[in-house]
């Protein structure tokens, strides 16, 4: 392994002599992807040799991959060799002193969502130790998880701390090869989480990426692998509320789950990356793979995601009901306003006996937004007895945005049962009428019909999210009619 | 109260209100009649202002100030309710929860305090009992699978909580059972006072047996074509439209 180390390190000096890297700081590369920069990534993360020689894998096998079309989604070519892959975390000199140095429209939103002022300086990227001390919260999370055996850490430690894990689980759910986005992260993510419960554990708490400490640096390429041994239990909180702007205009993430026997794992999600302004300008492309694999038998994965942001989604959190009598589900509620699109769904891919799916969306398009839902339930022939619910309801308001239903549904074992649902509505004039003759405002009129919309949804998330995700509902849709 | 003065309003370029005159007083209750397709559902969501209605001309005065000026939210924070010939369903929204919203936008309006959950539950409550509801109405969703019945009911408990001044009644009693009727009747009776005002649009006499109007009119083709007092919805259960038409020319 040292010699190795030595040789990448070797690698990455000789480009330096070459003056590949010298107009920069060492810990920042130019623009541009190829080999050298994939060993840079890895150097820099001190990785075995293993994980370098997977990211390059990966990268070569990118490389021969047509970028997909086929999402209802459009935008402008990315040009993959001008963006940076690597940035060191800013440093604190570099972000902000405090919340008078912040966009007051950040601020302002930051109130609407109520969320508390020494969240709001973390959330607007103010310099941490300037303004909170996080670290009595974090000690006494730690301790209590440690206590249980659950190991919870960012991804880069996990590779350094726990390898034969890494190694043994990653990839194994979305492989280095599963798609073009999927392809393009294991070559260059930079870091994410890692969360393994050990055999028979409940974990004694909701993981939320909040806790971890450099969670808002994870980059545009994360990487999130859960493991759930026999038995236990964890529920899993990403994101937050707080809208999240990122100079990287693209992001594509890969998130595996491995629920093995009697394992459960719920994964929820509230979404809200920066969306663009009103012309769509500067929003985040979010291109996202995310895949729970139910490996043994009775277990479940669960995910339940609230996406508001993003000029453009790309996104089918997907289960592969591999164990006999596993449970995968399915419960989104995706909003799209002015020019977002959003291109979302699931993939239910039944393999296990009596397999049984549920599948709960929500689309909301306001403006001139576009919602696709697209949505697979493939059985197959060992799939005795599987089952799938599917309910797909499409939420209009105003009359220039549009939703798409792409139903696939593959049945290959004549026992499956499978029943599918789908609705679409325009928030009536009627209804919002109906409300406003009660004295209630517009805004406060679209907000109910919409919350009530996505009710079966929000039952899914935990209790503290979904006030959350209410709020964010609302403040998305603002101006939306009218 | 309300002093509406040749009202001329049409939709989709089609005249339906063509001059409609009336006045109603504080504490008087009036009862429109008139035949399918006149214009009182028309009337109705004019003065709670729905879009999609122009008006060509004429005024309408509430409590010293014009009606039409006002947005549909305004109007119902200043005392006017309209309860719905067809409300309609809001699924997944808790009936109790738009009608708390209701009552403190309301009141927010009036310059009072909002109503914690305890306060508006007891009021709430109170109110149910009057319209003798089962309490599991409050958490279904807005009229979300109720019978036609039941949403009728449900509008008068809204007006209960609600308290207008000004309350616009579009056939509630229409799809009423001879039970339920009596109730939403009781419930309309016990809103009766000096300072609020009650116009009820009805096809049947007997609902004015249990609520006794000061006032019936019958409108038709756009106007009111004759007024007068309890003893006109009588003679018109017996002679129907017709005669009046005729008499009126139209
Ligand atoms: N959007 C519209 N476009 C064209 N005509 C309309 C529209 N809305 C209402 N009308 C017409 O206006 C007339 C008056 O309707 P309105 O609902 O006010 O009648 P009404 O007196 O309440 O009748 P009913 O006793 O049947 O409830 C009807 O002829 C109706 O067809
Ligand atoms: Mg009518």
């Amino acid at each position: 392994m040292a010699t190795n180390e030595h040789e990448l390190e070797h690698l990455v000096s000789r480009k330096y002599k070459h003056g590949f890297f010298t107009e920069i700081e060492a810990d920042t590369v130019p623009p541009g992807l190829n080999e050298d920069v994939i060993r840079f990534i890895s150097a820099k993360k001190n990785e075995p040799e293993w994980m370098t020689e997977w990211r390059l894998k990966a990268y070569r096998h990118w490389l021969t991959m047509p970028e997909p079309k086929w999402a209802h989604v459009h935008y402008p070519p990315i040009d993959f060799q001008a963006i940076s892959y690597y940035s060191a975390p800013k440093r604190p000199e570099d972000a902000p002193k405090s919340l008078d140095e912040v966009d007051p429209k950040l601020l302002e939103t930051y109130d609407k969502l109520g969320i508390p002022l020494h969240e709001r300086a973390r959330l607007a990227g103010v310099a941490v130790d300037a303004v909170f001390d996080s670290v009595s919260v974090t000690t006494t999370f730690k301790e209590k998880l440690a206590e249980a055996g659950v190991i919870f850490c960012s991804f880069s430690e996990a590779v350094q701390e726990h390898p034969e894990l890494v190694r043994r689980y990653l990839g194994s759910v979305v492989p280095a090869r599963d798609n073009f986005y999927a392809a393009l992260n294991s070559a260059v993510f930079t870091d994410g989480s890692f969360v393994y419960i050990p055999k028979g554990v409940r974990c004694p708490m909701e993981l939320s990426t909040y806790f971890r400490i450099n969670a808002a640096n994870t980059g545009q390429f994360e990487r999130t692998l859960i493991v759930a041994d026999e038995g236990s239990h964890v529920s899993y909180l990403e994101g937050c509320t707080a809208p999240m702007r990122d100079e990287n205009q693209l992001h594509a993430a890969v998130v595996e789950l491995v629920a093995l026997k009697d394992a459960e794992i719920k994964y929820s999600t509230v979404q809200n990356w920066y969306p663009g302004d009103e012309e769509g300008r500067g929003g985040i492309y979010n291109f996202v793979t995310k895949r729970g694999d139910c490996r043994g038998a009775n277990s479940k994965i669960s995910w339940t995601q609230v996406e508001t942001g993003s000029a453009i989604t790309w996104k089918y959190p997907s289960c592969i009901l591999r164990g006999d009598n596993s449970v995968g589900e399915f419960y989104s509620v995706a909003v799209a306003n002015n020019l977002q699109q959003a291109d979302t769904g699931t993939k239910m891919i039944h393999i296990g006996r009596n397999t049984r799916s549920t599948i709960i969306s929500k689309g909301i398009s306001a403006g001139r937004a576009q919602n696709a839902y697209r949505g697979l339930v493939r059985v197959l022939p060992t799939a005795e007895g599987a089952r799938n619910f599917t309910q797909c309801d499409s939420l209009l308001i105003g009359d220039r945005c549009g939703a798409h239903t792409f139903p696939y549904i593959e049945a290959r074992n004549p026992s499956a049962q499978i029943e599918h649902e789908a609705t679409t509505s325009k928030i009536g004039e009627d209804q919002l009428f109906y409300c406003l003759q009660r004295g209630l405002s517009e805004e406060d009129a679209v907000n109910m019909i919409v919350n009530g919309f996505c009710k079966e949804v929000f039952r899914e998330l935990p209790m503290e999210f979904a006030v959350e995700a209410q709020a964010l509902l609302n403040v998305s849709l603002e101006g939306a009619v009218g | 109260m309300l002093k509406i003065k040749d009202l001329h309003a049409r939709v989709d370029g089609k005249d339906i209100l063509k001059g409609l005159t009336l006045e109603v007083a504080a504490g008087e209750v009036h009862a429109i009649m008139g035949p399918n397709g006149a214009g009182k559902s028309t009337l109705a969501q004019v003065l709670a202002g729905r879009e999609g209605y122009e008006i060509v001309s004429g005024s309408v005065e509430y409590l010293g100030q014009d009606l039409l000026e006002l947005a549909p939210e305004e109007r119902a924070r200043e005392g006017v309710f309209l309860a719905f010939q067809y409300p309609v369903e809001i699924p997944g929204v808790n009936n109790v929860y738009l009608l708390k919203a209701a009552l403190n936008a309301i009141r927010k309006h009036r310059g009072e305090d909002e109503l914690d959950a305890y306060a508006f539950m007891k009021i709430v409550r109170e109110k149910m009992k009057l319209m003798q509801m089962d309490p599991s109405f409050l958490n279904r969703g807005v009229n979300e699978g109720f019978s036609g019945g039941e949403k009728k009911r449900n509008e008068i408990l809204q007006m209960a909580v609600l308290e207008p001044k000004l309350a616009l009644l579009d056939e509630t009693d229409s799809g009423l059972d001879i039970d339920a009727m009596k109730v939403v009747a009781e419930g309309v009776n016990s809103l009766r006072s000096p300072e609020r005002a009650i116009v009820m649009v009805t096809h049947y006499q007997r609902l004015l047996d249990h609520i006794v109007p000061d006032v019936v009119h019958v409108l038709a083709d756009g106007r009111i074509v004759k007024s007068g007092d309890r003893s006109l919805a009588l003679e018109l259960e017996e002679r129907g439209y017709d005669w009046l038409q005729k008499a009126v020319g139209t």
